[in-house]
């Protein structure tokens, strides 16, 4: 054998055991489902209160805006209560989504009331672009099994990341970068 | 008189010459007995990881295993992880929804050991200004409130290129491409000379300059032989796509961590999966096109 050859051998180097090489195949359709993690309650509110342990006390929000007729109130944006509410949100009001029908609920632009927990169809409305991204796994964050063969996914709703009523991701710290070697400046070599 | 003849004076000649001899073979062979302490026999007569039958390579898991536990105080478990067939891997990244928080670079470091001292990560993050993709002028060591505005971010790491620099220049294949387009680095056959390094137009390796430093209840001890096991010092280590991770099914820690879904990643044997949608629908692009090195990591903006 020439020794050009050997090298080619030598640098193609396989197995010895060929079990070894792979791991098990794995057959059939994917069997594992997608959740999606969605709140189904309205919120809470801060109310800029503590308690005598210092924990913020917050109201639910169905406390006042329930869907008893007793609590059917009409949430007014300005007053002192919802001052923790901020709303930056396009030109939206309360009642672009909230259903003035039954607060617990939402609804879509033509009227239709919907559950809390749908509240994706609502925002893919208008971001419809985002939504797309999403339902091909490019957008919102997921947890689990990229092999639904495998294992199960979880995925966020659009609220886990985004506030509804402040949407906007918002500036945060970054963790520390990792002290690398090559990032130093050069050192003077002795 | 004396002749060289002379009995004694025989003897005497060699004795010195043995004695000398015992000298010497013992001068030359004091950095084998010295690396006792760090290096077993079996580990120095190891072999090839190609070549090891499945009991040789159990043995080898084992006497890790052992190490770990004397060397960090931890009960870990180390396989042998091998690639799924008919699976490729790849990765996309969405440069217009990433803000640059680094929480990849932080699980990566939880995730694959690392040294906690130097914080080590095979994700850097570079902070690039909108409008350039000049790689030279980007900032991986931004320290303030993130995003900033007109500024983008560009996390780095492995690229598992199909035509890796790296692969080619190891004087001793203790680096290779595995069936699943994974890059991987063997640490017990790597000498640390760390031209693979240099080979890289990422950035992407890095070098064990010390032994690495984990609290034992910090140590994950979901192990693979070729990613996360913690690293002897002096030999070079590189992203994995967390293969004992994926390989088993799983998302990479990076893509979990990250809050923003900026991350995709996927089999792209597969024409049904996440990653195939992002190269058939985003305009995407690899870094350093002209090195030729196809990456199997790709960035895309929203547009």
């Amino acid at each position: 054998m020439s020794p050009a050859l050997l090298l080619l051998v030598a640098c193609d180097r396989g197995f010895s055991d060929p079990d070894r090489a792979f791991a098990a195949p794995i057959e059939g359709p994917p069997t594992y489902a997608t959740t999606i993690v969605a709140p189904t309650t309205l919120g809470v509110v801060d109310t800029s209160r503590t308690d005598v342990h210092g924990t913020p006390i917050g109201v639910g929000c169905a406390t006042c805006h329930g869907p008893d007729p007793s609590q059917a109130w009409a949430a007014t944006p300005g007053e002192p209560f919802h001052t923790g509410v901020s709303l930056r949100h396009g030109n939206n009001t309360c009642d672009h989504c909230h259903d003035p029908a039954d607060r617990t609920r939402l609804h879509l632009a033509d009227g239709t009331s919907i559950e809390m927990g749908a509240a994706i169809q609502l925002c893919a409305q208008c971001h419809g672009k985002q939504y797309t991204n999403y339902q091909h796994g490019a957008h919102g964050g997921m947890n689990g099994y990229w092999d639904l063969r495998q294992g199960p996914r979880t995925r966020n709703h659009c609220v886990v990341c985004h506030a509804p009523h402040d949407p906007a991701i918002p500036v945060v710290s970054p963790v520390l970068p990792p002290h690398d070697r090559y990032l130093e400046p050069p050192h003077d070599h002795l | 008189m004396t002749t060289s003849d002379d009995p004694d004076r025989r003897n005497v000649l060699k004795a010195g010459a043995v004695t000398l001899g015992a000298a010497a073979f013992a001068r030359a062979v004091a950095p084998v007995t010295e690396w006792v302490d760090g290096l077993s026999v079996d580990g120095f007569l190891q072999k090839h990881y190609k070549e090891l039958s499945k009991e040789e390579m159990n043995d080898i898991l084992r006497r890790h295993e052992q190490k770990t536990a004397d060397e960090y105080g931890r009960e870990v478990q180390i396989q042998d992880v091998r690639p799924i067939p008919g699976v490729q891997f790849a990765y996309a990244l969405n440069l217009s929804i990433c803000i640059g928080c680094r929480k990849c670079a932080e699980a990566c470091h939880q995730e694959n050991n690392h040294d906690r001292r130097t914080n080590n990560s095979y994700i850097r993050v570079l902070e690039m200004t909108q409008g350039s993709l000049d790689l030279a002028h980007g900032n991986p060591n931004y320290d303030h409130p993130v995003p900033q505005p007109g500024k983008y971010y560009m996390p780095v790491q492995c690229h598992q290129c199909d035509n890796a620099p790296c692969v080619k220049v190891c004087p001793i294949e203790a680096t290779w491409k595995e069936p699943d387009g994974i890059v991987v680095v063997d640490y017990d056959w790597c000498i640390g000379c760390r031209y693979c390094e240099a080979a890289c137009p990422y950035h992407a390796r890095r070098f064990n300059w010390t032994k690495p430093e984990i609290p034992a209840d910090e140590i994950n001890p979901d192990q693979a032989y070729l990613s996360n096991r913690i690293r002897p010092q002096g030999v070079m280590e590189k992203c994995t796509f967390c293969l004992h991770r994926t390989r088993k099914g799983r998302l990479p820690a990076c893509l979990e961590a990250c809050p923003t879904g900026a991350r995709v990643f996927g089999n792209l044997a597969d024409p049904d999966s996440e990653i195939r949608w992002v190269l058939e629908n985003k305009r995407v692009f690899v870094l350093k096109e002209d090195a030729g090195t196809q990456p199997r990591f790709f960035y895309f903006f929203d547009v």
